[in-house]
């Protein structure tokens, strides 16, 4: 392999592209999937136990628990997100606090607080979905998707 | 380029972030401040600070104490978009000025500009600045400040601080020997995290025309640095620099690797930014050389430019490297 003036640019570029990929430290892929799995676990854990908290407390069903836990996970991520805690756990964390609502909590209350400087309307507002809003769109729009295909599944049946 | 008259570095100064003062050369550094926001209400009016406080650490240093100073050109550049930071420190100073954008390499490219105004004779005396700021860098190229994600190893940490230097055509200090003006490169690199590789070819490309211009060789300097590879990207720009049968060895550094203990701070592969090369030169090496321990000095800042744009768009990142010869 030679990257020497007088070669081709293209023979230069895909030459050195593949010294670059061949020698790109690779990513901890073991560690951070150990990792994921232990504080993924961890948040359902929790979660789980905040639904039971919440049966009890508002004597409702299981199911009917989901949506105050939600509620309840999704505040704890944000409250990390703002005293400064959530980006430091997610560094170790990873996909373990991305996947779970956390990471759509944090997503949407770092990219509020950040704005929040370009004021109300401009910061927090239009900038507040700058990250979560393609999780939003796409989360739509496969909604739609799968509604559809259950309609004509029934009509079918 | 070989300037006729040598412009002299009269007067420089570096001031640095929270991060910055906890690595290896935090003691070298003339202010640091303990936090990101420096007292300020936001990044970029923190970012704005830190530049007008090291121009006024410079000109002190040059003996220039008269508001406005008594320079004829204030060159100052920074990322953030339509150079707000430059600008607005621009108004403070209150010279004529030019802004000028090389990405990371804003840092040798004001050093060249002023030291071919005052070789040329149109001026007596110009002040150079650029800076960056971790936190303003990262929410105009990457996401807000608090999102919790994992970065790869080669990413890079954007440097938080600022450098400035008076030049003057006369009196006491380094001397600017040589520029060599830096081709837009692009290797095909595309990752915005993986800066370093995406510049490691422009900065092998401009040290080899400064070689190939002046005639020396890599051991007439004592050091040569490169401004913001990181430690990947130094790795990749000595296996460049060695297919082309140039050899980088012990006399040559990345600011960007100087900057931190990469095995201690959390900075991934190191630093990136204008505020790399030139709080490393202005804190350090120059003072490296006022001491003694330096004499001949290549700096080459290596800039990237990207914007975020272009990258979602698709593209490759086109970079840039400017080299300045610094003699004692």
């Amino acid at each position: 392999m030679t990257i020497r003036e007088g070669t081709s640019q293209p023979t230069q570029r895909s030459l050195y592209k593949q010294m670059v990929a061949r020698s790109e430290p690779a990513p901890p892929k073991l560690r951070n999937a150990v990792m994921a799995f232990v504080s993924g676990g961890l948040v359902c854990t929790l979660g789980e136990g905040i639904t039971d908290f919440w049966e009890r407390v508002l004597r409702i069903s299981h199911k009917q628990a989901a949506d105050p836990t939600v509620v309840t996970l999704v505040f704890l991520a944000s409250l990390l997100t703002g005293l400064g805690y959530f980006d430091k756990l997610a560094r170790h964390a990873g996909a373990g606090l991305a996947v779970p609502v956390t990471g759509f909590a944090n997503a949407m209350t770092a990219s509020a607080m950040e704005f929040k400087r370009e004021g109300l309307v401009f910061g927090i507002g239009g900038r507040m979905f700058q990250l979560a809003g393609a999780v939003i769109v796409y989360g739509v729009v496969t909604a739609f998707a799968v509604g559809i295909a259950t309609g004509i599944a029934r009509l079918v049946r | 380029m070989r300037l006729e008259q040598p412009p002299v570095i009269v007067g420089a100064a570096a001031v640095a972030g929270p991060v910055e003062a906890q690595g290896p050369l935090g003691h070298e550094f003339d202010q640091t401040y303990p936090d990101l926001t420096i007292g300020q209400t936001s990044f970029e009016k923190a970012e704005r600070q830190m530049m007008i406080d090291a121009c006024n650490l410079a000109l002190k240093r040059a003996g220039i104490e008269e508001k406005p100073p008594a320079v004829d050109y204030f060159l100052a550049g920074d990322l953030l978009n339509q150079l707000i930071t430059a600008s607005f420190s621009g108004l403070e100073v209150g010279v004529p000025m030019y802004g000028l954008y090389g990405a990371c390499s804003t840092f040798s490219e004001a050093l060249a500009i002023g030291a071919k105004l005052i070789d040329g004779g149109f001026a007596d005396r110009v002040l150079c600045a650029v800076s960056s700021h971790n936190g303003a860098a990262e929410r105009q190229y990457r996401y807000p400040t608090e999102y919790g994600s994992q970065k790869k190893p080669y990413a890079q940490h954007t440097v938080t601080g600022a450098g400035a230097v008076v030049l003057a055509a006369g009196g006491e200090g380094p001397r600017i020997t040589y520029c060599t003006t830096g081709k837009v490169v692009d290797f095909g690199i595309a990752d915005p995290f993986n800066q370093g590789a995406a510049m490691a070819p422009a900065a092998v490309d401009t040290i080899e025309a400064h070689l190939k211009d002046t005639g020396r060789s890599v051991d007439y300097y004592d050091l040569i640095v490169t401004g913001d590879l990181a430690s990947f990207g130094y790795k990749m720009a000595v296996r460049l620099a060695a297919e082309r049968n140039l050899t980088l060895g012990q006399n040559y550094r990345d600011c960007g690797v100087m900057v931190y203990d990469l095995s201690r701070q959390n900075v991934n592969a190191g630093g990136s930014g204008c505020a790399s090369s030139a709080i490393v030169t202005c804190g350090h090496l120059l003072k490296e050389m006022a001491r003694g321990r330096l004499r001949r000095l290549l700096v080459v800042s290596t800039g990237s430019l990207f914007s975020p744009t272009s990258f979602q768009q698709g593209e490759s990142i086109p970079t840039i490297a400017h080299a300045v010869a610094l003699e004692a």
